[in-house]
This record gives C-alpha cells, structure tokens and sequence, in this order.
C-alpha cells in the first residue's frame, strides 16, 4: 500500500471508520450487555460522524440528512430501546464472557485479512481511499457476523446484527456516497421494524424456554420429532 | 397502464392496513379474499397491458414479460391460498392453537407479505428490491411462531436470523453493484435502476461486479434456499400456520429467484467481455446441483409431512437455479414454466397437507394413516399432487423437467446422468412415505374434515392443462421472456 499523502478529510474519516472497527472488537468481546449496548452506540456515533464528513468533503446535501437519520436511530433509539428491553427482562447484571475469547478474537483478526484481500481487485489508484473503506466496511459486517455465531445470548446476537447494518451503511455512504434517498429510508424502516420484533422475540424466547440462551433451542433437528 | 399497477400494489398495502381493524373473525376472512380478488384482477389487467404495449414503466417500476408473469402468479396462488385459509385457520382458532387477536397478526401479515412480494416483482430499482424481500421475512416472521409453542418460536427466530444476516450479505452486494455503476451513470439517482443498469451493463467494472455477484448470490439464495444456506427453510415451513407454507414455497422462492436471475443478468452483460463470461452461470449451477442432490438425499430422513414437502421444494429451487445458470432458450423457458408448475403444484400440496394434518391431528409421517379411507377427496389430492411433483407424465412438471434435461443434454451432457439420479432419489423419497399415509387402514376413530378442496382442484387442473398443451398465449409469453434474459427466442 503506498503512503501518498491523502487529504486531512479522508485521513479523519478513515481514522473514524477504524475506531468504529474497534467498537466491533469491543462488542464482540464484552461480557456484559448494558456494556455492550454502549460500545454499540458508539459505534452508531462513528458512523453518522463519518456520514457527516462525507457529506461535507463531497457536497451531498441528502447525506446531512442521512446523518441525522443514522444518529437518532443506530445512536440514540435502538440502544435506548435495548436497554430498556435488558431492564425489562432483568437481565441488566447478566454477564456472559465470550467461550473461547483467543480464538474468536484470532478469527475476527483473520476477518479483517480476509476483507482487505476481498476488496483487492478494486485497483485503480484513485479509489485507495475507497478500497481501504471498503475493506473496513465488510471487516464490520463479518465481525458482526461473527459475533452471531460465537455469542449464544439473544441480546448479543441481535446486537451483531445490528453493528452489520452499521458497517453495511457504513459501505454504502463512504463508497457511493450513500444510497438513494427511497432506499435509504426503507431500509432504515426494515431494521426499525426487525428491532420491534427482536424485541416481540425476546418475550416469546423467554416465555418458551426461560432464559435468553438460544443454544437451549435444539427441538429441530433433522430427523424431526420424536413421535 | 399504470392505475392497473397501482391498483395491484395498493389492494394488498390497504387491505393490510384495512384489517388491523376488522375485529369480526368472518368478516376478515372474506375480506382477505376480496382484496386477493381485486389484487389478481389489476394484475390481469396489467397483464394485457404489457402484452399490448411490451413494457409498462414509470414511476420506478417496470413490468416486462419476465415480471408479469410472476406478478399474476403471485396474485392468484395469493387468491387460492386465501380461500382456503378462511376456514382453515378459523378451525385453528376454534381449536385453540392461536386467538382473536392472533386471527388479526395473521390476516394483516398475509397482505403485507402479498404487498411485499408484489412489490419486489414490479419495482425496477434494486435497492427497494432489497428492501422488499427483507419486509417479506420481518412480515412472515412473526407468523412463523403465530402458534407459540417452543419449536415454533424457535424456527421463527432462526427464520429471523439466517434470513436477516443472508439479506445483509445482500445488501453489501447491492452497495458494491452502486459502487460500480457510479463510474458509468451519472445520475445518482439512476444508479440503482435496473433498466438503467442493464443499458449499460457491459461498461460496468467486471471485478467489482463478479465480487458484488457472489455476495448477492449469497443473500437471495438464503431465500431461495440454497443449499447449504437452507436451514431456516424446514422449519419454517414446518412450523408455521400451512396457509403460510403454501404462499413461502409457492411465491417468496420464486421471487428470491427472480431476483437473482435480474442480477445474473446484468453481471453476464459485464463479465461478456472478460477471461471468465459465464462466472455467474457457473455459480447458479453449482449451488443449484448441490440443492437438489441435497434436499433429494433428505427428502428420505423427514418424519414431519411438512417438512418432507419443504426438501421437496429446496429440490426444485435447485433445479429452477440450474436451470438458469445453464442458460440458453431451452433452460431458460423450462426454468420459467418450471417456476410456474411448481409454484401451483407445491401450493396446492401444502393445502391438502394442512387438511390432512387436521384430519390426523398431527404432522408426523408416521402417524397420518388411511387418508384415502377416510376422506377420499384428501387422499386423493395428496396422491395427485405428489405424482405431479414428482414429475409423473401428463402434469406440467414433467413437461418442464423434460425441457430442463434436454437442455442438458445438449450443452452438458454429463450433467444428465446427476439430474436423472437426482429425480430418482427424490421420487423415491416422496413415495415411500407417501404410500402408508394415503393408504391402508384408518386409525380408529379419525373422522373427515370439513375440507375445501377448490384451490387443489383449480392448481392441479392448471398444472395439468399445462402438462398436456401450453396455450398460445402463455408460450409466447413465456418465450418473450425467455429472450428477454437470453437474448435468444425458442418458439
């Protein structure tokens, strides 16, 4: 990778983008779900920051408006209505560290690898600081992946899939500068509507197995059930 | 033509919003039909209008000869399955599997899911395309787990997941095909227009495209059911009301496809140029062979009639996604008529299942015994309807599944002999838990159902129509858009 001196906004937006990859490491390794419903947040601020700065560097007036959008919703609206779920369902001293912390960790290590390899045959010099976001972009999205698969409690899961959104939207504004305007509004409806019934599902998960361990949910199996 | 397009969008979206209200039980259910009736009407409208004028486009959508015939597909297996489920779910409810308000989630998730699927198949941006399809998994979700018992909120919520992290994978691919088309269109605004798209698609930057491609391919097939992305499939299907099954199978599959073959379309048209064209045609027919190997193999090892019948249906998605990734007329137009015998044939079998099941009580294979001795009528449409998918002779399955296997034969012969295995497997599977259930003794004591058997004899009249002679009408149909994704006319 070459060291040409990039512009001070691009520099601050990749360093923005970084820590919002940090945020990813952060949500997958806490242990405790108030905790990490705040790195969560945090990781909304980054990214409707970054939003902000593209659209000032560019000029995009609508992506003003989308950063507003992402703050109220991915900073402020699902981490409140989270937390509020956690405490509801008494769960606000539930602490659960991570099985197999070096090994997950080693994972998203080789995740982040994996999407700067990804993006390679995105070539041509003038998009080096469109490839390097890119790359930081999906190592979100697979960390948040990731996180669906090593962690076993449903809060945490859905906030894995939340953070995907985030490094998914993340891609869409500092790659394209942003998506338009109808889909973005839909989409931001979809994960909206997802978060209300994550939240339906929470209830329903506790009401038929007690607790919010989804591993306990192992009736479906290939050979159906016992009569 | 566009009030008939608006009407088709605004009947489910209305009627939705219209039956959150209704608190009277038998006045939702008809009122659930109608306004599947008023929705299959302004398709059959929009239907003449495309066969007068080509295209009708405007406003974001587009409807061509691909679309529109899913579009009315769409509207009418939406039309059959209503009827049927009117008193169908009012047995459920007197049964005491779900309540009144229960009865009001399900009416109201069913034209969302309707305005969903609609509105995927007629939009011609891809973003609101993406947009759709994941509003179809957060409308159905939620039905999945309707009865509340610990296996159905459990496939419910992995339903929610898998689907929920293969659509993000698709979005990634969505953000990455803008990204592309940002160096060639100049209006952002049309960056994401599928028409737009497909003018300029051999400009397009091929290395992005083929990475966007696999992440797309990746994502709808989660909703197609590819293999090994299927794992929602089963139980969702299996656990959810049957209405629900039936309009999965028959219609989300088929759109998730036509999604995907939208796409294959204009990443063809970007990689013509390249060492490597037929990249994503390759991919389709990889996963597609893997899937109908697959659920064939498992179609053996299920206990639970509705999820016997959902392998049944990853099968034939497999074989529809070979079918398009093989290309050329003769794959594409079996492809097409494929989707359409299958659609009504898998919904008509999930109907019959649903009153079998009440027949029984139950949904294990093992249990449900002497259909045919007790109601004739049931046993009978389940015989007839697993022969047509298996693919017996006069039904449109065999029809299709002739042209699909001539086709490889003629461009990949070796592939014949792995599709022949395929089908062999899968008919086996199908009928050896076919035969104890429709026939020998009944059980003592099991009693018939009050059964409406009108959308069964409707799809299988169809299905069988279509096996014995393609009207005019539709083959030209099918033919046009048959070139519109090849390029090639068959007739």
């Amino acid at each position: 990778m070459s060291l040409d001196p990039v512009p001070l906004l691009q520099q601050l937006m990749l360093v923005l983008a970084a820590a919002a990859l940090f945020t990813s490491f952060v949500l997958l390794e806490q242990a405790r779900l108030v905790s990490a419903i705040h790195a969560f947040a945090w990781q909304g601020v980054l990214v409707a920051l970054v939003t902000l700065l593209v659209a000032i560097s560019g000029g995009y007036t609508h992506l003003f408006f989308s950063a507003t959008l992402t703050l109220c919703l991915k900073a402020l609206l699902i981490p409140w209505m989270l937390h509020r779920l956690v405490r509801r369902l008494e769960l606000d001293r539930h602490s659960e560290p991570l099985q197999r912390p070096a090994l997950v960790t080693m994972a998203a290590l080789a995740l982040v690898l994996f999407s700067y390899w990804l993006v390679l045959p995105i070539v041509q010099q003038e998009l080096m600081f469109t490839r390097n976001i890119v790359a930081v972009s999906l190592a979100i999205v697979l960390i948040g992946l990731l996180m669906m698969v090593a962690r076993q409690q449903a809060v945490a899961q859905v906030l894995g899939f939340m953070s995907m959104e985030n490094g998914l939207f993340l891609a869409a504004v500092s790659a394209t500068g942003g998506m338009p305007l109808i889909v973005e509004l839909g989409v931001a409806f979809d994960v909206l509507v997802a978060m209300v019934l994550f939240g339906v599902f929470f209830f329903q998960i506790r009401a038929s197995i007690d607790t919010l361990d989804v591993d306990r949910m192992n009736r479906l199996t290939e050979q159906g059930d016992e009569p | 033509m566009m009030p008939a397009l608006y009407l088709t969008l605004a009947a489910p979206l209305a009627g939705a919003l219209l039956l959150a209200i209704v608190r009277r039980l038998d006045v939702a259910g008809w009122l659930n039909t109608l306004v599947c009736a008023v929705s299959l009407f302004a398709t059959l409208a929009l239907a003449t209008g495309v066969a007068r004028h080509g295209v009708v486009a405007g406003a974001g959508f587009r409807v061509d000869a691909f679309n529109v015939y899913l579009l009315v597909l769409t509207a009418f297996v939406g039309l059959t399955t209503s009827i049927f489920s009117r008193p169908y779910m009012r047995h459920v409810c007197d049964s005491g599997r779900t309540n009144a308000r229960g009865m009001r989630l399900y009416h109201v998730m069913f034209q969302a899911f309707l305005f969903t699927m609609l509105l995927a198949l007629s939009t011609d941006n891809l973003g609101v395309l993406w947009v759709a399809v994941e509003g179809a998994t957060l409308a159905t979700v939620l039905l999945v787990s309707l009865y509340r018992t610990p296996e159905a909120v459990e496939a419910a919520w992995k339903y929610f997941i898998l689907c929920g992290v293969g659509i993000a994978l698709a979005l990634f691919g969505t953000v990455l095909l803008y990204f592309a088309a940002q160096q060639v269109v100049t209006d952002p605004a049309g960056g994401l227009t599928w028409s737009v798209l497909y003018a300029v698609a051999p400009q397009l930057q091929p290395s992005i495209m083929g990475l966007a491609f696999v992440f797309l391919l990746v994502g709808y097939g989660t909703k197609v059911g590819l293999v090994p992305m299927h794992q929602w499939l089963p139980d969702a299907h299996s656990e959810g009301p049957t209405p629900m099954s039936a309009v999965l199978s028959g219609l989300l599959l088929n759109v998730a496809l036509y999604a995907v073959v939208r796409l294959k379309m204009l990443v063809d048209g970007s990689l013509a140029a390249t060492a490597s064209p037929h990249m994503a045609g390759y991919l389709l027919m990889g996963f597609g062979l893997l899937s109908f190997l697959v659920a064939g193999l498992f179609l053996h090892r299920q206990r639970d009639i509705k999820r016997m019948f959902s392998y049944s249906s990853i099968e034939h998605m497999g074989l529809m996604t070979f079918a398009f990734g093989l290309g050329g007329a003769l794959a594409t137009f079996g492809a097409l008529l494929h989707m359409l015998v299958h659609s009504l044939t898998k919904s008509a079998i999930f109907v019959t299942v649903g009153h079998a099941t009440h027949i029984s009580n139950t949904q294990s294979i093992d249990h449900i015994r002497g259909l045919i001795r007790t109601q004739p009528v049931v046993g009978w449409g389940l015989l007839l309807g697993v022969a047509a998918i298996a693919g017996f002779p006069p039904f449109g399955v065999f029809t299709s599944e002739f042209l699909l296997l001539t086709a490889t034969m003629r461009t990949q012969p070796w592939f014949t002999l792995a599709l022949l295995t395929g089908l062999a497997v899968a008919f086996a599977g199908l009928f050896r838990h076919l035969h104890p259930m429709v026939y020998g003794p009944a059980p003592e004591g099991q009693q018939p159902v009050p059964a409406n058997m009108l959308p069964v004899l409707v799809h299988l009249g169809l299905v069988l129509w279509l096996g014995i002679s393609i009207p005019a009408f539709l083959a030209a149909w099918l033919d046009r858009a048959t070139d519109l994704i090849t390029g090639l006319h068959l007739l």
